[in-house]
């Protein structure tokens, strides 16, 4: 039990980087380009720790709480997430609540700290990041809401548990139009292509990357880190919603989560290769048209 | 078996979503098109139980050609010659038209259990679906300005009544249906020949042009 809750940690601690290497490598291989290592993102980590942080003389501690808050938010929603269908380090009824609001305090704290800097060009990111992440939430909630019913549990645990495994059998439809819709939220949640480009610095179209502009060294490494953990987190959850068998072994289980964790990034990278970034005002319909999917399937359990 | 034909069902409903949120005339043109393949299918898929199976393949057949090929066939020659690609500035805007698509899939999943029904019900979804297609369409119809997105609803419309003919391939003689797919044909070669006029006498499809009157 032991073993195993460590081997988890090791997996939400180790993994994450690794799954920006496989976006970029696919989105590479796709674009006919050679690509970056697939273990850039850990350099890219290792170098910043070392480098040092410049701070702006505008700035409050509220800047310097920001990475640090971000970062341990995440961490902690990590906790609460089972992996390969095993109970989580830490699991009670109800904590998809606790799950979804520690990634919107992590939000908070990195609007909070772009706005601290007192730039215009990053209250414009905070804005537009808030603002869609304030309609990503209800399809978030909506999906959850559908799992808890498909399951009959309260806990993310017990949602993604053993309990999937039927309920795939007798709802499949609704919980298709579940994971359809979590993947839009995640694209959504994660500054991923549709929504937002993470390569890019153009200034129209910019809305993650804008705000952490002014971080610098490990505050950086901070928000680099927290956004791979909760590509990581999003994935997991649709992983295990995607591919829920009971599974005989739990190694077993491990090995097909961690195959399928690779695979949702290769679809990320897929995603970003095959689709355009959508105009501004289209996002909101996007995110709306996600909660509506889970609306749909949230009446076709409740029939 | 049955999931397979509640993921048809639940594919047709999303394509009535699909459509109301889609501003490019050429995908929701294809996603009409997708649906009407779906309700072939849909016939064939509850035709297990039907008696006549002949009657059921010619159906089915029917609606294949008319639904998925002949007509989204025509309709993308109407926006070749006219020249469109999107639905601009829709009456009713995406999201609210979305949302109100949404409220009719509830209403229509919700509360279709309550109407009583002339023939026993051939699979649980088959009513909703067909009502929230026909509010989708009717949405579609008087939601939109160009002529080609209102034909486009009429054709949802009317696989939503396709779908609820459904229930009565057992009873409903061929000749029935076949004036269903006849009259629906003919509709949309007098909307052709009526957007073909409007184009020409406006150089748009918008409808709007036609409230003003000139002297």
């Amino acid at each position: 039990m032991l073993l195993r809750a460590f081997f988890q940690l090791g997996l939400l601690l180790l993994l994450p980087p690794l799954l920006l290497g496989v976006v970029n490598r696919v989105k590479a291989v796709l674009a006919g380009r050679q690509g970056p290592p697939v273990l850039q993102a850990y350099y890219d980590l290792a170098k910043l720790l070392r480098k040092g942080a410049v701070y702006s003389r505008t700035t409050t501690w509220v800047f310097r709480a920001g990475p640090a808050i971000g970062l341990a938010a995440v961490a902690t929603a990590g906790m609460l997430l089972p992996v390969a269908g095993e109970p989580a380090v830490a699991s009670f009824a109800g904590d998809f609540v606790l799950f979804a609001y520690l990634l919107a305090l992590a939000r908070f704290f990195t609007a909070l700290a772009a706005l601290d800097t007192g730039s215009s060009f990053e209250g414009m990111g905070a804005a537009r990041e808030v603002s869609f992440a304030s309609m990503a939430e209800p399809a978030l909630f909506l999906c959850f809401v559908v799992l808890a019913r498909a399951t009959g549990a309260l806990s993310l645990s017990g949602m993604l548990g053993p309990a999937l495994a039927p309920a795939w059998r007798q709802a499949s439809p609704a919980l298709l139009l579940a994971a359809i819709s979590l993947f839009v939220v995640t694209l959504a949640e994660n500054a991923r292509i549709p929504v937002d480009d993470p390569s890019t610095h153009l200034e129209l179209t910019m809305i993650h990357e804008v705000m952490v502009l002014d971080h610098s060294g490990p505050d950086l490494a901070f928000i680099l880190y927290g956004a791979s953990m909760k590509l990581f987190l999003f994935g997991a959850l649709f992983v295990r919603l995607v591919l829920g068998f009971r599974f005989d072994s739990v190694w077993a289980a491990e090995a097909v989560f961690v195959g399928g964790l690779l695979a949702f990034a290769a679809l990320v990278g897929l995603t970003e290769s095959v689709m355009a970034r959508l105009r501004l005002t289209r996002v909101p319909q996007m995110l709306v048209g996600a909660s509506v999917l889970s609306v749909f399937a949230l009446v076709l359990l409740l029939r | 078996m049955a999931s397979w034909t509640d993921m048809v069902f639940v594919l047709v409903v999303v394509l009535d979503l699909f459509v109301l949120a889609s501003s490019r005339l050429g995908a929701a043109i294809r996603a009409v098109a997708l649906q009407g393949a779906l309700l072939s299918l849909l016939a064939l898929l509850l035709a297990s139980q039907a008696h006549d199976m002949g009657h059921v393949l010619l159906l089915a057949s029917g609606a294949f050609a008319i639904k998925a090929v002949l007509i989204p066939w025509l309709m993308f020659r109407a926006i070749r010659e006219a020249a469109i690609r999107r639905e601009v500035e829709p009456i009713i805007g995406y999201v609210p038209s979305m949302i109100l698509g949404g409220a009719g899939v509830v209403l229509a999943f919700a509360f279709s259990r309550g109407l009583p029904l002339p023939t026993p019900e051939m699979h649980p979804f088959l009513v909703p679906t067909a009502l929230a297609t026909v509010w989708t369409g009717l949405l579609l119809v008087v939601s939109r300005r160009k002529a080609v997105t209102q034909v486009l609803g009429f054709l949802v419309l009317e696989n939503g009544v396709f779908v609820f003919g459904l229930l009565l391939t057992d009873i409903m003689p061929v000749m029935v249906e076949a004036g269903v797919l006849l009259d629906l044909l003919a509709a949309v070669f007098v909307m052709g020949i009526v957007m073909f006029h409007i184009n020409r006498e406006f150089a748009s499809l918008d409808t709007d042009a036609m409230t003003s009157l000139k002297d």
